[in-house]
């Protein structure tokens, strides 16, 4: 070949030794691939949440079918697994998500302010209330998280406290009015993200179309709906005696 | 129509720049809002003054060269460039903001003048197809279907104003990136390059400075050629089907 | 009045790199008598390339393929914004995909003659064999065009031929081979084989040793004020319609660039050729800052009228039918409303001047849709014109299925140019020029949808070819940047600007811009007389005297200063003007775009006078204001006989 052109050369070289970036380098370095990585865990902890909101809805026939339930949970997988494997695995699973979703709309975050410095002295807002909360929306449900683990699940801060008792703790925890309010309030805050976040992973992943679109959004409307008023319930429950 | 301006005047890139009042008077609804500016330039010229710097061309809204945001909306009120944008759908009294597309990847020239050349970038880092001169078959070897080609035309009807990247809260480029991964990847012309295009023109992008997506729709709702959002989910799958592939970059 | 006499006829001019023989083997012989150089070495030659439109754009990627070392400019923010973008119509190529009879030579013939013939032929013969190359080149590049069902290409027919040879891309076809283009160049410049100055203009041209060498530009941002060498210079400018100050080019396209390249030599051939579109919308106002063209598709259904009566202020709707003059259908019962642009545009042009016209100032007539709506119904007339309805309507705010469009001619393309031999090159050597830049392909007239074809003939297939040639044939020893030439050049270019910045006058650059496009647009536009030539030639010097006396050019010359820009632009329209002014006197005849009312058949037409006129007037720059020397290439047709057009 015509090495006198060292361009030519070096193109046909590089094209040689180029080897395929990995796929976690892809995905996580660009801007497109964190993105996913967002949908995809987010969409993780939907699946969660939907089957542990149908979970909670069995408080409304009682403590013993509730903490029947929850032991349950610690038996899954057996004898294949051991005892609370597959709890841990949720977990684990879980946290990777949290921690994954959380690092990248960090990440992603600072740089969208980066890169508008400047904000225009005349705005006007298009976008949906949902679209534009995603931020402080996402720092709220943190937050929940962390104090929702401390209360129910290592019971550090649950009045009752009471291993193997969820039911209790759980009567115990919403016993208290602004523990339930600030449940409620991050539950709407929760549909809220859902609403976005649904319809949003499925762009992200490249799952929309115009055909799609609007089944997408109807979908993620009902999913906001379903959750928000299926999490809601057991505090109402609470506060209005159902469940006691 | 008697109207009040606020334009941004920026001398030069590092100056700190302000938004500056002035008042027009004898507009013509018939006007095109750059006719207007240049009215108001004829007079500041005789007045001693420097004119408002701004980018136009084509004034027929092909270019892509016009683009200021005009009371918080790129290319102002209406859904079209600035230069087709008339004075009819001001009224008198009116006090218009006028400033230039604020991004960190168009950083201001002067007034509202902004670099636009991060855009020629992504470009040439995969918007093409590779066919030098003289290499190329007979044109009716690959039939496209009409659906197809009618699709990737949409999509090639961007114009690169940049509209899109002013009215995004993030200052990003997808829409203008995927309108030319889509336009090409879905003809069989683009195939052989379509990871490389796409992990290419992703990469540039980024490197350019440009925000990442949060699908705020923003972009679509500015665009002046109707470019669909749709098109960003499109790129968003080329690039993870990229991505699982292992497609090489070009670079 | 002063007797004319203002310039001097010189040698004789000929295009010698034209091979002969027969007509359709000349390209092929011209590509292999010409020299080559060799790959390994083209890297060392370094071309400039000035415009990125589709000549340009296409000129520069192909030379940085082949290996040549490019250097582009553009004074557009981006090389993707060149004006070529917004042709709409299509392209023309000798395809036969319909065959419906069409060919190579069909294509040629209905070439020179829709240029009424003042075109050479070899040049328009290999327009003709090129163009199928270029859909091909352009199919494969992406480029989108409109397909059938089978998903081949769809073709449309267009004014003036008879065969269906016309490719496009809905209303943007100009945008989308302009967008493969700049592709393809944007790859070349990612490569790093084409270096790319945009929002940089050249302003002069440097000839060394007779042949050019490189050119001085100004960085429009900063206002450095730079020299470039190469081996050879490529002119891709484009044309010069906004010498009128209206028309459809867009505002920042200019005459700078080729108007400098002929002061340094080379010859300006053919300046009086300008094409003036006739449904173009009308201005509404002394505030128009340009025209906005809208397809001729539109005459195919639309019927063109006046009201009978002068002065009719009615409503359209209540003129009455008998009170209409549909005035194309009567002068033209058997072309009617679709007769060719020129014919079109004059005869609105005498209804308006009897005072018949309609809409602000009377300029313009009406192009009447009811018609067609009763008979299509609204619905086909949305499906074939919605868009440029739509456009009609942003613009006028009025609603073309219920008023009638108002329509008048505008200045659209000029078919004048550079003085280019068979290889493109002007006739200082070393210095090319091509796309609407150079005079040749299209005569007196340009049909439709032919300058795209001939930017992308030009920039990919001919130039890329011939330039070899010349590199190959000629020692380049590199130009010190202390060149005697250079440095002239450079200081003329600094003293000219100066001068501008600080006359410090009283009128605003656009206001000298607007009046002498009024006085051309009414002395030389789509009617001429002697009479209004000589007083546009009596005014032109007094206009450029009163401008360096009177203009006012704010800021300085080291910043972005768009005021300077135009009044730098404008010191080359006043004198190109004058040029235009005296080709236009001394071509008594009439011929295509060039209409002199003193040359006209019994019933009003174009009368060319072939036996006095069937040359190529080339222009010889002798100093500002001082008499040019002409230089007529006599044309000759061996192919095509010269026949006088009918309409009727």
């Amino acid at each position: 070949m015509d090495c006198d052109r060292p361009s030519v050369c070096a193109m046909a070289l590089a094209t040689r030794t180029d080897r395929p970036p990995s796929l976690i380098g892809s995905v996580w370095r660009s801007t497109v691939g964190k993105k996913a990585v967002m949908a995809v865990t987010g969409l993780v902890m939907l699946a969660y949440l939907v089957a542990h909101m149908l979970g909670n809805l069995k408080v409304f026939f009682g403590a013993g079918e509730f903490n029947h339930y929850g032991h349950w949970i610690r038996t899954i997988g057996e004898p294949f697994l051991h005892h609370m494997w597959f709890l841990w695995l949720t977990r684990a699973a879980l946290t990777a998500s949290v921690v994954l979703h959380g690092v990248a709309a960090y990440q992603l975050s600072r740089r969208d302010l980066a890169a508008r410095p400047v904000k225009y002295r005349r705005t006007r807002q298009r976008a949906s209330y949902a679209t534009r909360t995603m931020r402080w929306g996402g720092v709220i449900l943190a937050l929940f998280i962390v104090w929702h683990i401390l209360d129910l699940t290592t019971l550090t801060v649950n009045p009752n406290a009471q291993e193997g008792r969820l039911y209790e703790n759980l009567v115990a925890s919403f016993g208290r009015w602004y523990v339930a309010v600030f449940y409620i309030a991050a539950m709407l805050a929760l549909g809220l993200h859902i609403r976005h976040g649904f319809w949003s992973a499925a762009q992200t992943l490249g799952a929309n179309s115009p055909r799609r679109d609007r089944v997408l959004k109807a979908a993620a409307n009902g999913l906001a709906a379903l959750l928000t008023c299926g999490f809601i319930a057991v505090p109402l429950g609470v506060m209005t005696g159902v469940v006691s | 129509m008697n109207l009040t301006l606020r334009i941004w005047r920026q001398r030069t890139p590092e100056d700190a720049g302000a938004m500056t009042t002035y008042e027009v008077g004898g507009i013509s609804e018939d006007m095109s809002f750059l006719e207007m500016l240049d009215q108001l330039n004829e007079e500041l010229i005789l007045a001693g003054d420097e004119p408002v710097a701004f980018d136009h061309d084509c004034r027929e809204g092909i270019c892509g060269a016009c683009g200021m945001v005009i009371n918080g909306r790129a290319h102002g009120p209406e859904r079209t460039t600035t230069c087709q944008l008339h004075m009819r759908h001001f009224s008198d009294g009116d006090t218009i903001d006028v400033e230039p597309w604020r991004a960190a990847a168009f950083p201001v020239v002067k007034d509202l003048v902004v670099d636009r050349s991060a855009f020629d970038r992504v470009i040439g880092s995969g918007g093409y197809v590779s066919v030098p001169t003289g290499s190329a078959p007979e044109a009716h070897a690959t039939p496209v279907p009409k659906p197809v080609a009618d699709l990737a035309f949409e999509h090639a009807e961007c114009i690169g104003c940049g509209a899109c990247v002013a009215a995004c809260p993030n200052g990003s480029a997808m829409l203008f990136t995927s309108a030319k991964v889509v336009h090409l990847n879905l003809l069989p012309q683009g195939a052989p390059e379509r990871e490389s295009r796409v992990l290419g023109m992703v990469e540039a992008m980024d490197d350019q400075g440009f925000g990442g997506c949060t699908n705020t729709g923003e972009c679509a709702t500015a665009c002046p050629k109707g470019i669909p959002l749709s098109s960003i989910a499109t790129m968003n799958r080329e690039y993870l089907r990229a991505s699982l592939k292992g497609g090489t970059r070009r670079r | 009045m002063t007797e004319y006499t203002r310039y001097t006829t010189g040698e004789p001019l000929a295009d010698t790199k034209a091979p002969g023989g027969p007509i359709a083997e000349r390209w092929d012989r011209r590509r292999f008598e010409a020299k080559l150089v060799n790959p390994a070495n083209r890297r060392k030659h370094t071309v400039i390339v000035v415009g990125t439109g589709l000549a340009g754009g296409a000129a520069g990627a192909t030379l940085a393929e082949q290996g040549y070392h490019v250097v582009q400019f553009c004074y557009q923010d981006s090389p993707r914004r060149a004006h070529s973008i917004a042709a709409q119509g299509g392209i023309n190529a000798a395809k036969n995909y319909r065959n419906d009879g069409d060919s190579v030579h069909r294509l040629f013939y209905d070439t020179v003659k829709g240029g009424d013939f003042r075109a050479r032929e070899s040049n328009v013969h290999r327009l003709a064999q090129v163009s199928v190359e270029i859909i091909d080149q352009c199919v494969a590049q992406g480029v989108p065009f409109a397909r059938e069902y089978g998903g081949l290409l769809d073709t449309r027919s267009f004014g003036g031929v008879q065969v269906s040879r016309t490719f496009y891309a809905r209303g943007q076809t100009g945008q989308q081979l302009l967008l493969g283009a700049y592709q393809a160049l944007s790859r070349q410049i990612d490569a790093g084989t084409v270096e790319m100055h945009a929002r940089t203009e050249m302003l002069d041209l440097i000839v060394v040793d007779g042949r050019a060498r490189g050119i001085v530009a100004r960085d429009l941002v900063t206002g450095r004020i730079d020299t470039y060498f190469a081996d050879a210079v490529v002119l891709a400018t484009g044309g010069y319609g906004n010498v009128f100050y209206l028309s459809t080019n867009a505002k920042n396209s200019n005459a700078t660039a080729a108007w400098r390249a002929h002061r340094r030599g080379a010859y300006f051939a053919n300046p009086c050729f300008t094409q003036i579109h006739p449904t173009c919308i009308p201005r509404s106002g002394d505030h128009q800052s340009k025209l906005t063209l809208m397809s001729e598709s539109l005459r195919n259904d639309g019927r063109i009228w006046v009201p009978k009566a002068k002065g009719d202020t009615r409503p359209p709707a209540e003129i009455p039918e008998d009170e209409r003059d549909y005035y194309l259908e009567r002068i033209y019962p058997s072309f009617g409303n679709l007769v060719p642009r020129d014919i079109a545009s004059r005869a609105a042009k005498n209804v308006c001047d009897e005072g018949r016209g309609v809409g602000p100032g009377g300029q313009g007539v009406y192009l009447d849709f009811a018609d067609a709506i009763a008979r299509m119904g609204r619905k086909a007339v949305e499906a074939r014109y919605g868009n440029l309805f739509e456009m009609y309507e942003r613009i006028t705010a009025e609603d073309p299925y219920e008023v009638p469009m108002r329509i008048y001619p505008a200045i659209h393309y000029t078919m004048g140019g550079l003085w280019v031999d068979y290889d493109l090159q002007t006739t200082v050597p070393g210095l090319f020029a091509i796309g609407e830049a150079n005079f040749s392909d299209h005569g007196a007239n340009r049909l439709g949808a032919s300058a795209l074809m001939q930017g992308l003939a030009d920039g990919y297939f001919v130039l890329p070819s011939t330039i070899n040639d010349y590199l190959a044939r000629h020692p380049h020893k590199e130009v010190p940047d202390e060149h005697p030439a250079a440095t002239e050049a450079v200081a003329g270019v600094r003293e000219r600007l100066g001068r501008l910045l600080a006359a410090d006058g009283d009128r605003t650059p656009d206001s000298f811009h607007r009046e002498l496009g009024e006085l051309l647009w009414d002395e030389c536009g789509m009617a001429r007389t002697d009479a209004g030539l000589r007083k546009a030639l009596d005014r032109i010097p007094e206009l450029r005297e009163e401008f360096w006396r009177r203009i006012k050019v704010p800021g300085t010359g080291e910043e972005l200063n768009q005021s300077l820009e135009k009044a730098n632009r404008i010191v080359d329209y006043l004198e190109l003007a004058e040029l235009m002014c005296l080709d236009a006197l001394h071509r008594t005849e009439s011929c295509g775009g060039h209409f002199r009312e003193e040359s006209q058949t019994a019933d009003g037409e174009a009368a060319r006078k072939d036996e006095e006129f069937a040359y190529t007037a080339a222009w010889e720059f002798t100093g500002t204001g001082s008499a040019p020397v002409l230089h007529k290439e006599d044309l000759h047709f061996e192919y095509v006989h010269p026949t006088q057009r009918s309409y009727q």
